[in-house]
């Protein structure tokens, strides 16, 4: 029989995620703090946009990882990740209105607008900003659970783009091998959720 | 740039005075840095970057030369030699230094032919005593956006020109860096075309501000920074500052270079530092100084031609924003 925590047992599983999610930013602002890192403003910028794209990829992999495993309890964790995934994303957002335009608004208005690779980064921050609003289960009654799951799959939008805006930043030192592995992990996911979808289909017709 | 003539007393300290003072301190935070890494257990990391400093132990006296100097801050010694591009050694700025040590630069020959009287090879040795060495401070602009400031040894390339003695047809010169597998691991990447090539139009390559470099601090070169011979042309961007050369080519044709190559929209052949011509993915206009520009700043400016405004008039008439 599949494994199914007591509601103890989660609680202290989302506590262990929850902690688990914050190691990153502590160990890099930890790293930075001790002297480890040359250029701490570049560190931070892409170690927190590394990070969204691995919280992407592990919220879109709760869903597979439960149907492969039976653990529907897997469900329970996937707000959290998901809003992790946000949390980066401010951070990286952050970064860039700081240490790129030091809070200059209407520069990095202009800097938004001219550059595709930064207008794509940016779409895909604002996408995420719906699903972050309506992640709490009030937002999840108000809105009623069909259009609620509507409205989350902007993910499926949110995910690619995320990978696009760092295959542009890699494509001018023609460095493919991390975004080419990210593509890769997304499709997958994406892709067996196509499958599933016309499996249904076909057993339903 | 401040070009001072060298009998004008000069004001600034002089890089001979400050080189010491950089190796010194590289040294005292390389010992508290390796407190630290062992309380952490990070070993690794630092064995990775003693190997490098241990690389780095061969002094390589050099008059300093106040001609070639700016007031800006030498950048310390330890980000200079642990924050590289040298995509030989790995695409990260970290992996020079974890990975360079694998660099034989003894012995090391060079071959300098193509346009010239006569083709020669000449040794690391006869490349020191081919002219008296200086030690010249450069600011160095990467074309990513941050910046450093460095004091060099080596002389102005003109003395290899002089040397080469060109029969007339040399309208270029095309520098080819080392490109071995068992050496270099990152050139089984695909991410450039290798062997590593780069160019410069030979008056740019005669104007003194052109460097044969082969120490830094006061020292032998880092192998992460391009040992044993590299060039320093500080108002390009430094990509056109080929490293670990083994090939100088004096050639009719502009050379095909290895970032124009690989993203001709992206890289130029000149390459000038230019704050109004943009990369297409960043802004030119400004730059971070590594270790110096911090959190609560705004970037600064980017100098037209990296400060060096003598050589504009190399480019006299010529459209930048065409040839970028």
């Amino acid at each position: 029989m599949a494994f199914m925590p007591t509601p103890r047992q989660l609680g202290a599983l989302k506590l262990a995620v929850f902690l688990l999610a914050l190691v990153p930013i502590t160990n890099m602002a930890w790293r930075i703090y001790a002297g480890q890192i040359v250029e701490p403003l570049e560190y931070l910028t892409r170690g927190t946009g590394d990070w969204v794209l691995y919280f992407l990829c592990i919220t879109l992999g709760v869903t597979p990882a439960r149907k492969l495993s039976g653990w529907h309890w897997l469900i329970r964790l996937r707000r959290m990740l998901g809003l992790f995934a946000f949390f980066y994303a401010c951070l990286h957002f952050l970064c860039f209105l700081w240490f790129d335009h030091f809070f200059d608004l209407q520069e990095m208005w202009k800097d938004v607008l001219k550059r595709p690779f930064i207008t794509v980064g940016f779409t895909a921050f604002l996408l995420l900003v719906p699903l972050a609003v309506t992640s709490t289960n009030a937002m999840v009654r108000r809105l009623g659970g069909k259009r609620w799951a509507w409205l989350h799959r902007l993910i499926y939008i949110i995910a690619p783009l995320g990978i696009l805006h760092f295959w542009w930043m890699k494509a001018g030192k023609h460095n493919f091998a991390q975004p080419i592995l990210f593509g890769l992990i997304v499709a997958a996911l994406l892709g067996v959720r196509i499958y599933w979808r016309q499996a249904r289909q076909l057993q339903v017709s | 740039m401040l070009i001072k003539s060298s009998s004008s007393g000069n004001v600034e300290p002089l890089p001979s005075e400050i080189t010491p003072q950089a190796v010194y301190e590289a040294r005292r935070d390389f010992i508290r840095k390796a407190a630290v890494g062992a309380a952490l257990g990070s070993a690794l990391w630092e064995l990775a970057n003693r190997q490098a400093f241990a690389a780095t132990a061969a002094m390589l006296p050099a008059k300093a030369n106040p001609a070639f100097t700016v007031p800006d801050k030498p950048t310390s010694f330890k980000d200079a030699t642990s924050y590289n591009n040298f995509y030989e050694f790995g695409t990260d700025k970290s992996d020079p230094a974890e990975n360079a040590h694998t660099l034989r630069t003894r012995p090391w020959t060079v071959t300098i032919d193509g346009e010239v009287k006569k083709p020669l090879t000449l040794d690391l040795d006869s490349l020191l005593k081919l002219a008296p060495l200086e030690e010249r401070v450069y600011r160095m602009r990467c074309v990513e956006g941050w910046s450093m400031v460095i004091p060099w040894v080596g002389y102005s390339f003109s003395e290899i020109i002089k040397k080469a003695e060109l029969n007339g047809n040399a309208k270029y010169v095309e520098f080819t860096s080392l490109a071995d597998p068992k050496q270099m691991p990152g050139v089984n990447s695909r991410v450039l075309r290798w062997p590593y090539v780069e160019g410069l139009r030979i008056d740019e390559a005669n104007h003194p501000l052109a460097m044969l470099t082969v120490g830094m601090y006061g020292q032998v070169l880092p192998n992460q920074n391009g040992a044993p011979v590299r060039v320093t042309v500080p108002w390009k961007y430094g990509f056109k500052s080929a490293k670990s050369i083994v090939r100088i080519r004096f050639v009719r044709e502009q050379p095909r270079t290895s970032w124009n190559d690989a993203a001709p929209r992206e890289y130029g052949f000149y390459s000038n530092v230019n704050p109004e011509v943009d990369h297409p993915r960043w802004s030119q206009a400004s730059e971070r100084r590594v270790g110096e520009d911090g959190f609560f700043q705004r970037k600064r400016k980017t100098l037209m031609f990296n400060g060096y405004n003598d050589v504009a008039r190399l480019y006299a008439g010529m459209d930048l924003r065409r040839f970028f």
